[in-house]
C-alpha cells in the first residue's frame, strides 16, 4: 500500500547536497507499481533532480491525474504537498495552484491517456499560459491502470499483447507541444536516467512551461515484440538530438569542460544548460527545425529525445498577467479590502 | 379614471442591438432620482441583434420588487411585437408606438385603451445626420415624450445626461435636442401628464440600483477573493466582469501597481473549477461564477472537493433548463444538481441570496463558510437577480470583518508537532485541520479523490472509509448550525405559511400584503441555505399546511426538504412558477386565493 513510510536510515555517510539533505529526503512512500515498471525509474530520476538542485522538497508541490503514472507523487518527495486530482485535469489544478502561489515550484506528473485523451484540452491550454511548472508525461502508449487499452500515443500498427494493431495516427505530445509554442519541450527515456536526470534539472529551473514527454514502458501491458513504446524498442530506435547538462548557478564552467560544439544558456537563476548536440546542425531554438526534425525521426521509425526545443523568453502566466511578486496566498487581509469609503464612494454611479 | 400617482409600470418592447438600454436606463434612473422606488427587469433574448427585447420598469411609491402583473403603458418600438404587446396592456392602459408608420390595426385593436402616435422615426430621421444616431436617438426621443406624459422632473433628466456625456459635448447636444423634440411633440399633441404620472417622493435616499452579478463581483472583492477562474456563460459573466472591473479599480498594489489578484478566463468550466481548487488547496480566496451547464460540467471536480475537504466558492446564476434551455429566462432549476452534485454520496452547501444586497454579504459569508468548513459553497442566485437593476439600501462594509480562514495550521504551529494527520477529528466537530502547501515539511500531506483514512493515507479497507465518510456526514450536520439561519416573518399563530427562497421573496412580500388586505394571514419562512437550520424543521411544523413557491417544475426545494428533513410529503403543497419569467405577485396571490375557496368548497 502506498501509504506505508519507507523507514527512513540516515547512513551518516550518505552524501548531502547544498542544503544538508540526503537522497533519502528526496524519496516518498513505497511504490505499489509493477516491479520493473518504468514509472519507477522516472520517480527515481525526479528524486536526483531535486536532490542535485538542492530544493527544499516542502516548496514543491506535486499534481496529478488519474493512471498508474499519476500515482508517482507519492513514491518521491514525501516532504511535498501532493495532490493526485481527477483523470486528466491535473493542469488545471496546476494552474489554479500556481495562480495563488508563484513562489512555489510546481511539477505535474501525467499519463499519455491523462493529458492525451481525456485531458488533451487541459494540456494544451495550460501550455499556452505558459504555467511556469515543470509537466512530465509518463508515455507508455497505453492505459496502464485499465489494463492495457490502447491511448492516444500508441502508433500506428503498434499492436496490443493480445496481438491486434492499433490503427490510428499517435498524438504526440512533442510536436503538439512545439506547435503550440511550449517554450520548453523535451523527450527522455526511462531507461536511460544518465540523460533523464538533467533533463528534468533544466525542466524544473525553466521560468515556464516545461514540458517532458518520458518513454516509460510499461512491463505488464506493452513491453512485448510489436510495440513501440518497449524498453527493447526504444534501445533500438531511440535517436538522442541533444543531450543538457544542467550546471548550477554555483559552478563554473571551466574550460576542460566546453569542447567545441556546446552551447550554454543561462537561466533566470544564474544556472546553465549546457547542450551537447549530437546532430551539429541542429539548433534546438529554431521552432520549425525542431518540429520536422522530430517529424522526420517518427517517419524514420524512430524517437527523437533530448531537449528539442527551447525559448526562455516567453512570458509565463503572472508575467502576462501583470501579478505581484509575493504569492497571492499570503497576502493579509488588510491588503485586499478596500475599506468601507472606497465602497461609499463606488456607488455614487448607482444613484 | 383616477389619477395613479407613483404606482404603475412602463414596459418597453424594442429591437435588440438598437441602443435601447441606455435610455432605458437613464428613464429608471431619472424616476429614481425623482426619490420614486423602481424595479427594473429585462427580458432579453439569447441573441446580439435583431430579436425583440423588453424591459420593465416598475414604480412602486411602496417599494414592492416584484413585477407586479400589470403593464400600465406600453412602449412600442418593435413592430414584429406589436400584436402581443398590445394584446398584454392592462385595460385602462396607454399605447405608445412610433406612428411614423400609422397603424390603424393597432389603434383599433381595443378599445378599452388610450392611444399614442408618436412619429419618433420621422422625427429622428429628420433631425440628425448619421445613420447610427437615428436609430439610437428614437429611443431618447421617447424618453423626451414620457418626459412630458409622465411628468419626469426634466431638471433631473437634464443633470443626468450631463453627468453621462460630461466629457462628450457633442453627445450631450444630440441626446438633449432629442429629449426636447420628444418632449415638445407629446405637449402640443396630449394632454400633458397623464392620470399615470410622477411626483417627487423622497423613498430612494440611501439607496442605489445595482444587479445582484455587480454586487456579487463587488462582494467577492471585499471578502478578499484573489483568484477567479471562469468561463463565460450567460447569465454569469457579468459576475466575473464586475469582479474584474472592483479589482483593476481597487486591488492594484498602491506601490509596484501590480496585480493583488488572478483572473484566469479557463477554457471550460472543469477547468474553472479546477483552478478554484488547485488555488483553494494552495491557501487563496478563490471562485468561479457560472450556470447550469457549467454546473453539470464541474460535477467531477466538486466530488473531488466534497470529499478531498478542499474550499471553492461557485457562484450559480441560474437560468432555464434543462441543457441550453433558455439562456436569458430566469429559474430556480438547479437546486437539486447543485445539493448532489457529483457521483457518489455528496452534500454541498448552498446559500441562497434574495436580492443584490444579500449577493453582496453572502460572497463573504460563502468565503467563510467555504474555509470554515473545508467544503465548496455553492450560491444559488439567478437570472432574475443577477442581471436585472434592484433598488436596495446601499452597501456597507464592516471594518471590523475579518476573514475566517477556517483551521489551519500555521508554520509555528507546525514546527511544534512531530506528525500531522489531514483528517482526524480533533475537535469534535467533524471539521479537520488543514495545512498549506510551501509552509512546513510537518504539514506535507497527499491530496486525493481516492479512499482515504482518517490520517490522510490511501485505503481500500471499509472500516477506515467509513470512518471517513461517516464524519464529512457529521460535517454537514455542523454547516446546517453554522449557515444563515432562515429568516421567519409572522405571528407564529396562522395556520398556512410560505417557504420559499431567493429572488421569490419580492413577490412573497407583496403578496402576503395583497392577501392581509383581503383578510388572509400567512406567516412566511425564506430559507436561507442548504443543508437546513434546526429553525426550517420546527417552522414547518407548526402549521397544518405550507405551501414551497419556487421557480420551477419539480418542486426541488420541496423534495430536498421532503427528504432532507424526512417529512411527509402531505405537509408541504408545491407552488411552483417556471415559465423562465420572474414570478410575479399576483401569480401567488391567484393560488392562494385558489386554494382557500378550494379547501372551503371541500
Ligand atoms: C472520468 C474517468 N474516466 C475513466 C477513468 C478510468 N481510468 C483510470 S486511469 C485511466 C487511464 C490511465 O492511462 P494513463 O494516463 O496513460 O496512465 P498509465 O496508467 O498508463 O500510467 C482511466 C481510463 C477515471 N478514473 N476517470
Ligand atoms: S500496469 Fe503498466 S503502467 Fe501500470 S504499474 Fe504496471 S507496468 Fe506500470
Ligand atoms: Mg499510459
Amino acid at each position: 500500500m502506498s501509504y506505508i513510510k519507507k523507514p527512513k536510515i540516515s547512513h551518516p555517510g550518505l552524501p548531502r547536497n547544498a542544503i544538508g539533505l540526503t537522497l533519502r529526503d528526496y524519496e516518498g512512500s513505497m511504490s505499489t507499481l509493477c516491479a520493473g515498471c518504468g514509472h519507477d525509474s522516472v520517480s527515481a530520476a525526479i528524486i536526483q533532480a531535486y536532490f542535485d538542485l538542492s530544493i527544499e522538497p516542502h516548496r514543491v508541490a506535486k499534481i496529478s491525474g488519474i493512471g498508474c503514472s499519476s500515482k508517482t507523487p507519492t513514491y518521491f518527495l514525501g516532504g511535498a504537498h501532493g495532490f493526485n486530482s481527477v483523470h486528466g485535469r491535473m493542469p488545471s489544478i496546476a494552474t489554479g495552484a500556481n495562480a495563488a502561489n508563484r513562489e512555489m515550484q510546481y511539477i505535474g506528473v501525467s499519463g499519455d491517456g491523462d493529458s492525451l485523451s481525456i485531458g488533451l484540452g487541459q494540456f494544451g491550454h495550460a501550455i499556452r499560459r505558459n504555467i511556469n511548472m515543470m509537466y512530465v508525461i509518463e508515455n507508455n502508449g497505453v492505459y496502464g491502470l485499465t489494463k492495457g487499452q490502447f491511448s492516444a500515443s500508441a502508433d500506428v500498427g503498434s499492436t496490443a499483447k493480445k496481438g491486434e494493431a492499433n490503427p490510428y495516427q499517435p498524438i504526440d505530445p512533442v510536436s503538439m507541444a512545439i506547435s503550440l509554442g511550449c517554450s520548453f519541450v523535451a523527450r527522455g527515456f526511462s531507461g536511460d536516467k544518465e540523460h533523464l536526470v538533467p533533463l528534468l534539472k533544466a525542466a524544473i529551473t525553466h521560468p515556464g512551461f516545461a514540458l517532458l514527454d518520458v518513454i516509460s514502458p510499461c512491463v505488464t501491458f506493452n513491453d512485448h515484440e510489436g510495440s513501440t513504446k518497449s524498453y527493447e524498442f526504444m534501445r533500438e530506435n531511440e535517436r538522442a538530438t541533444v543531450y543538457a547538462d544542467f550546471i548550477p548557478n554555483h559552478e563554473e564552467i571551466t574550460a576542460s569542460s566546453e569542447p567545441g560544439g556546446l552551447e550554454t544558456i543561462t537561466m533566470h537563476d544564474g544556472s546553465r544548460i549546457r547542450l551537447r548536440r549530437v546532430a551539429q546542425d541542429y539548433d534546438p531554438g529554431n521552432r520549425a527545425q525542431a518540429f520536422s526534425h522530430v517529424e522526420e525521426c517518427s517517419r524514420a521509425g524512430e524517437i527523437a529525445t533530448g531537449l528539442l526545443y527551447l525559448d526562455t523568453g516567453v512570458a509565463e502566466m503572472h508575467e502576462l498577467a501583470g501579478t505581484t511578486e509575493d504569492s497571492l496566498s499570503s497576502l493579509d487581509y488588510s491588503r485586499l479590502n478596500p475599506g468601507n469609503e472606497a465602497l461609499a464612494k463606488l456607488q455614487q454611479r448607482w444613484r | 379614471m383616477s389619477d395613479q400617482v407613483n404606482d404603475f409600470v412602463v414596459k418597453i418592447a424594442n429591437v435588440n442591438g438598437t441602443g435601447s438600454a441606455s435610455a432605458n436606463g437613464m428613464l429608471m434612473k431619472s424616476i429614481f432620482r425623482m426619490g420614486i422606488p423602481v424595479v427594473g427587469k429585462n427580458f432579453f433574448p439569447s441573441n446580439i441583434q435583431g430579436l425583440p427585447t423588453w424591459y420593465e420598469i416598475r414604480i412602486s411609491k411602496q417599494g414592492y420588487l416584484s413585477r407586479s402583473g400589470n403593464v400600465d403603458m406600453m412602449i412600442a418600438m418593435n413592430a414584429q411585437t406589436y400584436i402581443d404587446d398590445v394584446a398584454e396592456i392592462s385595460p385602462g392602459g396607454y399605447l405608445l408606438y412610433d406612428s411614423t408608420w400609422p397603424r390603424k390595426d393597432l389603434e383599433t385593436a381595443r378599445d378599452d385603451i388610450n392611444i399614442i402616435g408618436i412619429p419618433l422615426s420621422g422625427m429622428c430621421n429628420e433631425a440628425f445626420e448619421a445613420a447610427r444616431a437615428k436609430v439610437l436617438m428614437k429611443n431618447v426621443a421617447y424618453v423626451g415624450a414620457l418626459v412630458a406624459l409622465l411628468d419626469i422632473d426634466m431638471e433631473v433628466v437634464t443633470n443626468l445626461l450631463k453627468e453621462t456625456f460630461a466629457t462628450k459635448q457633442h453627445l450631450m447636444d444630440a441626446n438633449m435636442q432629442a429629449i426636447k423634440m420628444g418632449y415638445d411633440y407629446a405637449t402640443e399633441n396630449f394632454e400633458c401628464p397623464l392620470p399615470i404620472r410622477l411626483e417627487h417622493m423622497d423613498e430612494t435616499s440611501g439607496h442605489v440600483l445595482i444587479d445582484g452579478n455587480t454586487a456579487a463581483g463587488l462582494g467577492a472583492v471585499y471578502a478578499g477573493a484573489t483568484v477567479a477562474s471562469w468561463y463565460p456563460i450567460t447569465p454569469s459573466t457579468s459576475l466575473i466582469d464586475g469582479f474584474t472591473t472592483y479589482c483593476k479599480a481597487l486591488r492594484k498594489d498602491p506601490e509596484t501597481g501590480k496585480n493583488l489578484y488572478c483572473i484566469v478566463q479557463a477554457e471550460d468550466e472543469l477547468a474553472a473549477i479546477g483552478m478554484v481548487l488547485g488555488a483553494s488547496w494552495n491557501g487563496a480566496r478563490a471562485f468561479t461564477a457560472t450556470s447550469g451547464p457549467g454546473i453539470s460540467l464541474m460535477s467531477e471536480f466538486l466530488g473531488l472537493a466534497y470529499f478531498a475537504e478542499i474550499p471553492a466558492v461557485l457562484f450559480d446564476v441560474q437560468r432555464v433548463g434543462p441543457s441550453t434551455g433558455m439562456p436569458t429566462r430566469t429559474q430556480q432549476g438547479d437546486i437539486l444538481a447543485s445539493a448532489y452534485a457529483s457521483h457518489g454520496d455528496t452534500r454541498h452547501v448552498l446559500l441562497f441570496p434574495a436580492d443584490p444586497k444579500e449577493c453582496f454579504e453572502m460572497a463573504a459569508t460563502a468565503f467563510d463558510l467555504a474555509e470554515r468548513l473545508q467544503t465548496p459553497v455553492i450560491v444559488l442566485s439567478d437570472l432574475d437577480i443577477g442581471m436585472n437593476d434592484w433598488m436596495i439600501p446601499e452597501l456597507k462594509w464592516d471594518e471590523d470583518y475579518v476573514p475566517d480562514r477556517g483551521k489551519v495550521y500555521t508554520e509555528d504551529q507546525l514546527k511544534e508537532m512531530d506528525v500531522f494527520h489531514r483528517y482526524v477529528d480533533v475537535d469534535g466537530d467533524a471539521i479537520p485541520y488543514r495545512t498549506l502547501p510551501g509552509v512546513h515539511p510537518t504539514g506535507a500531506y497527499f491530496v486525493r479523490g481516492s479512499g482515504h483514512n482518517r490520517f490522510g493515507g490511501y485505503t481500500e479497507k471499509s472500516d477506515e472509509y467509513k470512518d471517513v465518510l461517516d464524519r464529512l456526514r457529521r460535517k454537514s450536520d455542523t454547516a446546517g448550525q453554522i449557515a444563515p439561519a432562515p429568516l421567519i416573518d409572522g405571528s407564529g399563530d396562522t395556520d398556512w405559511a410560505i417557504i420559499s427562497i431567493g429572488s421569490c421573496d419580492g413577490a412573497i412580500v407583496e403578496a402576503r400584503d395583497r392577501l392581509r388586505e383581503a383578510g388572509i394571514e400567512l406567516d412566511y419562512m425564506r430559507i436561507r441555505a442548504f443543508p437546513f437550520n434546526q429553525d426550517v424543521a420546527d417552522f414547518i411544523d407548526r402549521y397544518e399546511r405550507v405551501f414551497v413557491i419556487e421557480q420551477n417544475r419539480d418542486a426541488q426545494l420541496r423534495q430536498l426538504l421532503i427528504s432532507d428533513l424526512e417529512l411527509d410529503s402531505k405537509q408541504l403543497s408545491p407552488m411552483l412558477s417556471y415559465d423562465g419569467m420572474p414570478v410575479s405577485c399576483s401569480f401567488i396571490v391567484d393560488n392562494i386565493q385558489e386554494e382557500i375557496s378550494r379547501n372551503k368548497a371541500a
